[in-house]
């Protein structure tokens, strides 16, 4: 970390914006610094995920073949003892999407109204969406099996795994729509909308809601990804989602192909759908 | 509750004086009921059940079981991992922050950085253990670690590939809070580059730095799905431990180990994380 310059400076960008400029040499020394660190760190970063995506092509016998069928098992998996591994994707999918809808249902009205109406909760409310972050989920699960104990007699479905991932996703869910919120004069609006006759309903749903589409769906997707990655819940509730599924897998066959295969599917899952955030992240002209 | 509305009206004017006031927070009790449920009453479980004897009588003697040398061995290992993880994240992604706050703010490296870096913060778990399993685990395609499977290193390096990228976040905005007129003025009076660092911009960023490396040691202390993927036959840190005394055959007799555990667990959460938050004001007396 020696010889730097200071920050914001850009090889590109740089003679406009400072006057002083810096000697070529330092220049050049800051650079050389940036583009080993990148090359490194990339490296780290990259080489665990081809070193799966090769696994995932590995031939079913012979080692050191290509082929796709570890993609195709992903469909069709499945061994004694643990469920098939297309249930696992199913429930998964199907608990992101619950959690997501109460997660919106619970905190938009929530947090619109409170900025409306009742100021003087915003402080608690904030605490507690932030709370979760301090209670890690191996401690909520140990005060949970036994709530979840109490009510087994109705024997639960693993959806129910929702209600508790609502609550690990509140923090950044709540992160997210904060800062939407304070982009944009909810005061004004709502009373402009009050003022034309919209009940408080249609204040928060057609007026307020749409304002804030990309913190609405910012919120969604981080919802979202923590479902697709939660294991320790699930797997401590005895309730089999992707994760857990994966986990069985591994313990009865090591390194079975499909094992990377759905890892890799999951993950390219997650880039997509970061990538569909950060495009509609984007403010767009054109549409209403 | 009737006196909570008395007090809420007389403190605050109603706007709606032509109805019957219904006190605006009324609003905002779904969400009080859903948090108290799910987050409140299991965190209240664990921490009164640590409390009590199998049996449901209270023993607080049960708290000197946290001294018991094969439950401070969980806390050490916890420790361990923690502190090797939390201190290699920290440096490492110092240096890639670094790197990425000095190329172009706007530039297309930062923005792929950070997007990345949101991603991969969040993906630990099995997918994680077995994407360096088949890297450098037995099996593995890059090499074979003869120490993968050793406690703290081993382990240590697969925690540092999502600690770097969270460390790389939360770091980021206190360099970026770092003036140039700073480094100007220290030039303009005759300061080297390491004088700089050394008197200037290290004592600047000490307090964001060491709050950093609380939050990165607060998130490998929860972590669960990771190692127990990484390894399941061996309890190393005190979530595999609360896991195998929840799961155990003897069944009810241990249920409160896992809630002492749990609770030995908020205890120390809370205090790195008291620690983090007033490192944290201390960073924003300088850097905003």
């Amino acid at each position: 970390m020696a010889a730097l310059t200071s920050v914001g400076e850009a090889p590109i960008a740089a003679p406009a914006g400072r006057p002083r400029g810096m000697q070529a040499s330092r220049r050049r020394r800051l650079n050389i610094f940036r583009y080993v660190c990148f090359t490194i760190f990339g490296l780290f970063f990259l080489l665990p995920l081809l070193a799966m995506a090769r696994f995932s092509l590995e031939g079913p016998t012979k080692l050191g073949t290509w082929s796709v069928d570890a993609w195709r098992q992903i469909a069709s998996y499945q061994n004694t003892g643990i469920p098939p591994l297309l249930s696992a994707i199913e429930i998964t999918l199907e608990l992101a999407v619950i959690t997501c809808a109460v997660m919106l249902v619970l905190l938009v009205p929530t947090m619109v109204w409170v900025r409306l109406r009742v100021q003087w909760l915003a402080r608690t409310i904030e605490f507690l969406c932030l709370l979760p972050l301090t209670i890690p989920a191996i401690v909520l699960v140990v005060g949970l099996g036994e709530i979840y104990n109490r009510i087994q007699r109705i024997s639960l479905s693993a959806l129910m795994l929702f209600w508790v991932y609502v609550i690990l996703a509140l923090p950044y869910a709540y992160r997210a729509l904060s800062a939407g919120l304070t982009a944009i004069d909810v005061t004004t609006l709502s009373e402009a909308a009050r003022s034309l006759g919209a009940s408080w309903f249609t204040v928060i749903v057609r007026v307020i809601a749409p304002n804030m589409r990309a913190a609405i769906l910012n919120a969604l997707i981080l919802t979202a990804g923590v479902v697709l990655g939660e294991f320790t819940i699930a797997y401590l509730l005895l309730y089999t989602n992707l994760q857990v599924e994966l986990y069985s897998i591994s313990r009865n066959t090591p390194n079975a192909g499909v094992l990377f295969s759905t890892s890799l599917a999951a993950l390219l899952l997650t880039f997509a759908l970061l990538l569909i955030l950060s495009y509609a992240g984007r403010p767009r002209r054109g549409r209403g | 509750m009737a006196v909570a509305a008395t007090n809420q009206t007389g403190a605050r004017p109603s706007r709606a004086g032509r109805r019957p006031p219904t006190p605006a927070w009324v609003g905002t009790v779904p969400f009080f009921a859903y948090v108290g449920i799910f987050l409140l009453w299991p965190t209240g479980i664990v921490v009164v059940d640590a409390f009590k004897n199998p049996n449901g009588a209270w023993a607080f003697s049960n708290f000197t079981e946290l001294g018991n040398p094969l439950v401070r061995g969980y806390f050490i290992g916890s420790f361990k991992l923690c502190l090797l993880s939390s201190v290699t994240g920290a440096v490492l992604g110092a240096i890639l922050a670094y790197a990425v706050a000095s190329g172009d703010p706007d530039g297309i490296v930062r923005r792929l950085y950070i997007s990345v870096s949101g991603v991969l913060a969040q993906f630990g778990g099995v997918t994680l253990a077995f994407a360096f399993l088949v890297l450098i685990g037995p099996v593995g395609l890059l090499f074979h670690a003869s120490w993968y499977f050793d406690f703290p290193w081993g382990i240590g390096l697969i925690y540092t590939y999502f600690q770097i990228p969270l460390m790389v976040l939360v770091f980021l905005p206190a360099i970026d809070g770092l003036k140039v007129q700073w480094r100007e003025a220290s030039e303009n009076l005759g300061a080297s580059a390491w004088q700089y660092w050394r008197h200037v911009g290290g004592p600047l960023l000490m307090p964001a730095f060491l709050g950093a490396t609380l939050l990165l040691f607060a998130n490998a202390l929860s972590a669960f799905a990771t190692i127990q993927a990484w390894e399941n036959q061996i309890a190393y840190v005190v979530p595999q431990q609360i896991s195998t005394a929840m799961s155990s055959e003897v069944g009810l007799s241990n249920v409160n180990v896992a809630d002492l555990l749990a609770l030995g667990m908020v205890i120390m959460v809370t205090i790195v994380m008291t620690g983090y938050a007033l490192l944290l004001r201390r960073a924003g007396r300088w850097l905003r």
